[in-house]
């Protein structure tokens, strides 16, 4: 299985999902994406970013350093990929 | 401000500068527009004029609410409960008393679900622990607009014998007036209103006492003075947004569903809060990839006024505890409230101007980050 691992430290948002999207974007399905980040916004973000682009947080991590948040994301098969198209095109919205 | 408040209040300032607790002609006209000011309020708060109390802003309306909720319980505990997304004048205070006292168990923040809406059942738990002296319930959310179910809620707090404190400072004049509370706090600006006056309502029947010294101001609410002038002209500007409360909140919620619909027509954002269930004059909604102050900027240059809860806008780079608690993303978020008619009579036009040129502003400010094609 692929790993990737982003360092986001110092980045503040929405650099550090950003970060994650341009490493998501040419992963195959199945990549492990490690996020490093010391952005407390992103304890918010990246859960938001998984739920929006249907990813999957596997875990999040808290180290003893308050400026190293850790993040497993898991890429899943995106439909735009799997037609060969561009990718971006996905929409998320919770109106309901 | 509505222009019949501005025009009042600059008049009272002429005929009502005295201070009313004097004896002489001017302190006591003074009196009687403060008294008129209390009984238009009262009258359309549907409570009685001595239960109503001026204070400097809502804010501060809602924290004196909760201190003295918490003080008036002091011999059954002192642990309070709200829910995570109130205000956070609430928040603040509830936590400021359990860091005092070393006991984080002193102040319980109640889940919400993803609408924002409290989970009713753990509302229950929380209030049913042994030394709880109140709850704190808002009608509706300001930010995202999501209505409590403060009938319920109050149902609950009644069956356990806890005062429920309402924040009603988003709603007050937009919606109807909340009938379910034990003490009720709001702000003059919501219903077009100036700055600087709340109102707290402690109804007879509450245990209510005011933690310090005893004060003659305000039935003894408060320390601070009322301006008469500002208070008169919260009057009237009551008295004008609620005749038209119907008709604007009509013309608002259908506003608000175009914009909402708009905003869910945008590449990768995440629209928030009740659709259906909520304020008629509110909305927000999050953009991947988006700085928040960037956004804003963006817009304010192109003549829009927005908000925001993204942490780069916030002055402790923390993002919306409200955003937070519902799952919500926070970064590239944009905060719409929308004025009265009477303040903004060209609304229509603005948000159809709005519509054209967000998707613009959105590509702008994703361009500036380099993630036009994440």
């Amino acid at each position: 299985m692929n790993e990737i691992e982003v360092d986001a430290r110092g980045l503040r948002c929405p650099l550090p999902v950003i970060r994650l999207a341009a490493a998501a974007q040419d992963a195959p399905a199945g990549t492990r994406i490690v996020v490093v980040t010391s952005d407390p916004a992103a304890r918010h973000d990246i859960p938001a970013w998984c739920r929006m682009r249907d990813h999957e947080l596997i875990k999040i991590t808290q180290e003893a350093d308050p400026a190293d948040l850790r993040f497993v994301v898991v890429i899943r098969p995106q439909p735009s990929n799997a037609a060969g198209g561009g990718s971006g095109s996905a929409r998320s919205s919770r109106a309901m | 401000m509505l222009p019949t408040a501005r025009a009042t209040l600059m008049a009272a300032l002429d005929a009502g500068w005295a201070d009313p607790r004097r004896l002489y002609t001017e302190a006591r006209r003074a009196r009687a527009l403060l008294d008129q000011a209390r009984e238009l309020l009262a009258d359309g708060l549907g409570v009685r004029p001595p239960e109503v109390s001026f204070l400097p802003g809502g804010p501060a309306a809602l924290r004196a609410g909760l201190e003295g909720l918490r003080y008036a319980g002091r011999r059954r505990g002192a642990r309070m409960v709200a829910t995570a997304v109130e205000h956070s004048a609430v928040l603040t205070t509830g936590r400021y008393h359990a860091a005092q006292a070393d006991n984080p168990l002193l102040f319980a923040e109640v889940d919400v679900d993803g609408l924002g809406r409290v989970d009713l059942l753990a509302l229950e738990r929380a209030i049913s622990v042994p030394g709880t002296v109140l709850a704190a319930v808002q009608s509706a959310n300001g930010e995202i607009g999501t209505r409590q179910p403060l009938e319920q809620a109050h149902g609950l707090c009644r069956t356990h014998g806890i005062p429920l404190l309402v924040d009603a400072i988003a709603s007050l004049g937009r919606d109807p007036t909340p009938v379910s509370f034990d003490v009720l706090a709001g702000d003059a600006r919501s219903w077009g209103g100036p700055p600087g006056l709340g109102v707290l309502v402690v109804p007879e029947r509450t245990r209510w006492r005011r933690p310090g010294p005893t004060s003659d101001v305000e039935q003894g609410r408060t320390d601070v003075e009322p301006v008469v002038a500002v208070a008169l002209a919260a009057a009237e500007a009551w008295r004008q947004t609620w005749a038209n409360q119907e008709n604007e909140a009509a013309r608002s919620s259908a506003i608000i569903a175009r914009l909402r619909a708009a905003a869910a027509d945008l590449r990768d954002v995440d629209v928030v809060g009740d659709a259906d269930d909520r304020l008629p004059h509110v909305l927000t909604f999050s953009l991947l990839y988006v700085d928040g102050e960037a956004l804003v900027i963006e817009l304010d240059r192109r003549g829009f006024a927005v908000g925001s809860g993204s942490a780069c806008t916030s002055s402790t780079l923390e993002p919306s505890h409200v955003l937070a608690a519902i799952g919500g993303l926070t970064h590239g978020n944009v905060r719409i409230t929308l004025p009265l008619n009477a303040i903004a009579p060209t609304l229509e036009d603005d948000v159809d101007r709005f519509i054209t040129e967000l998707p613009d502003a959105v590509a702008v400010v994703r361009a500036q980050l380099g993630a036009s094609d994440l």
